[in-house]
């Protein structure tokens, strides 16, 4: 029998995962923003699980929320990324150090 | 179900994201050429908005707050409050920011019409007693916040800034998200109201690791230690009027927040927040201010001292009592009048190619060449670094009051010694506009509209501030007491 305590513990690896996935990472920032989409994920499978075991909509309502923002930030992250490109010709994560203090 | 009600009471909003559509429009039809039109409607709507939050704050018919959408909003005094914070904050920015861009023809109607959604954002989290309202307004804020950031494609630093902003905005959300997610699981409800309840026979292992989280998450927001890392590259790379957007409006709503999940969501558990409030305060003071030392940038230099200031704030919530979370608002009212004014300072230093000048080195003999803009910017930091006969000085005398009345003297003794540590840098910058050898590097300013403004905050933060203490300390004190209506 799956219990609430296994969805827990798979979200909550996948959140680590991308929680390191934005720390660790040294090369890429397309990585980053995978890593950004695994935390969101992480929520999601917590918010459903818990829904289904509150027996309560409110959890599956937020989650069409989160999809909903994680889409548009990623669009917008995306596109950030893009203006960067075009500028400095490079998206490794060890050359956005133009500023440092 | 009283619809009439529920859209009188998220008026400001409407009128915000109404306006806001219609000005799209107008962008998309008009291009570039339409950015002065869309700037003067997009300040005529937050009027609007403002008016409309005044009459909230100070009609009576609205006196103990009212809830909307099902539970989902709640306007009363202290939104209304900081609403009307926001929107100001928000003007000032939208009139001082054509000039600036002006000069790379970069100006846009996009910028004004970003400013207002998340204006409406702001409106939002302020609003906020539900954990899914509070997130749609978050995240409707950085949105807009992460364009705003990058909005001057050509340069580098502007589109690094973007970056930075978005990566750890991003994951700050997804921080926060997980431990809503945690405290939805095991409270079952996502009111702050219902949070309440639950937690009123003890908190659970996954609650307490929400807490922690939600907290975390909203550090980030208000860019306090140890979450503070992006705020000086944000704040040096965004263009000044957008730096000037971030140090005010979003940090007003973000403190706000905090405060309205501290102490209503997690107000039955005050023993377990509290901890972690006082230590965010105290490495926010003690690291804002060792941070601002050696800055030579005075775009970062500000960003220290907001983070320095934060902390300070953060003090009020850790009192726990009305009295705090009342000074804390009468702290962020000096805050913005400070911050604003200091930061138009900058946005007016430039050389004589219209440059903008950032190095505090070249500010050196400004009291010889403009001194106006001199003692304007020598009334800010005197008023940032607490000195007695400046208003600065009330918003921490409130709040080391209140938490001496807390019983908080240690945390209150630190505070006042590491604002002697912070003086220094302020006290740096003066000296070397007065004392120093004229470099004369900038140049006359020839905008009417800036010097208004900062003259509006100089007088506001003068000793004659202290004659508006008589409206404002009500004002505080009602919309403190509209947070703890429920304890």
């Amino acid at each position: 029998m799956i219990g609430i305590e296994h969805y827990l513990v798979v979200s909550s690896i996948l959140f680590v995962m991308g929680v390191l996935g934005i720390f660790l990472n040294r090369k890429n920032v397309i990585i980053i923003l995978m890593a950004i989409e695994l935390i969101l994920l992480a929520v999601n499978i917590n918010l459903v699980a818990f829904s289904v075991f509150l027996g309560d909509m409110v959890g599956q309502v937020f989650a069409m929320f989160v999809l909903t923002v994680a889409a548009g930030e990623a669009a917008i992250g995306l596109a950030i990324l893009v203006i960067y490109f075009r500028g400095r010709g490079t998206i490794a994560v060890d050359d956005i150090n133009q500023m440092k203090g | 179900m009283n619809y009439a009600l529920w859209f009188q009471l998220a008026s400001p909003e409407i009128v915000l994201s109404a306006s806001g559509l219609v000005l799209l429009l107008i962008a998309a039809w008009g291009g570039v050429q339409s950015s002065r039109l869309v700037s003067v409607l997009t300040v005529v709507a937050l009027f609007g908005a403002l008016a409309l939050s005044f009459n909230f704050l100070l009609g009576d018919s609205f006196a103990n707050g009212a809830d909307a959408f099902y539970g989902q909003y709640r306007m009363d005094r202290f939104a209304s409050l900081s609403k009307v914070l926001i929107f100001l904050s928000a003007i000032g920015c939208v009139i001082v920011a054509p000039k600036f861009f002006a000069r790379d023809n970069m100006m846009r109607p996009e910028f004004p019409i970003l400013i207002l959604f998340a204006s409406v954002g702001m409106g939002l989290m302020v609003s906020a007693v539900d954990l899914l309202t509070l997130y749609i307004g978050l995240e409707l804020n950085s949105l807009a916040a992460y364009v705003l950031a990058s909005f001057l494609r050509s340069d580098d630093r502007s589109a690094e800034a973007g970056l930075k902003y978005f990566v750890l905005g991003a994951l700050a959300s997804g921080i926060l998200l997980f431990g809503m997610s945690l405290l939805y699981g095991f409270t079952g409800t996502t009111s702050f109201i219902g949070i309440q309840t639950a937690f009123a026979d003890g908190v659970s292992t996954g609650a307490l690791f929400g807490i922690v989280f939600v907290l975390s998450g909203l550090a980030f927001k208000i860019s306090a230690v140890p979450f503070h890392m992006w705020t000086p590259d944000v704040y040096e790379g965004a263009p000044t009027p957008v730096t000037t957007f971030f140090a005010t409006a979003p940090k007003v709503a973000a403190l706000a927040l905090t405060m309205r999940v501290a102490i209503e969501a997690f107000g039955g558990q005050q023993a377990i927040w509290q901890q972690i409030v006082i230590f965010v305060a105290l490495a926010s003071i003690i690291l804002g201010a060792a941070g601002a030392i050696g800055q030579v940038n005075i775009k970062r230099l500000l960003a220290y001292s907001s983070i320095n200031n934060v902390g300070f704030m953060l003090i009020g919530l850790a009192c726990g009592t009305p009295e705090g979370a009342s000074a804390m608002l009468t702290y962020l009212v000096i805050y913005v009048a400070m911050t604003l004014g200091s930061f138009i300072c900058v946005l007016d230093l430039n050389d004589r190619e219209g440059h903008p000048v950032e190095d505090i080195g070249k500010l050196a003999g400004l009291s010889r060449t403009r001194p106006g803009l001199a003692a304007a910017l020598a009334i800010f930091m005197f008023s940032l670094a607490g000195i007695p006969p400046l208003f600065g000085f009330w918003g921490k005398f409130v709040v080391f009051d209140a938490a001496v009345a807390a019983g908080l003297i240690p945390l209150a003794a630190i505070g006042i010694a590491a604002s002697v540590i912070g003086a220094f840098y302020y006290l740096k910058v003066i000296k070397v506009m007065y004392f120093d050898e004229p470099a004369d590097v900038i140049a006359p300013s020839g905008s009417k509209a800036r010097m208004v403004l900062v003259a509006m905050a100089a007088l506001f933060l003068s000793p004659l501030g202290y004659f508006t203490t008589l409206a404002l300390s009500p004002v505080t004190a009602d919309a403190a007491r509209a947070l703890f209506w429920a304890a």
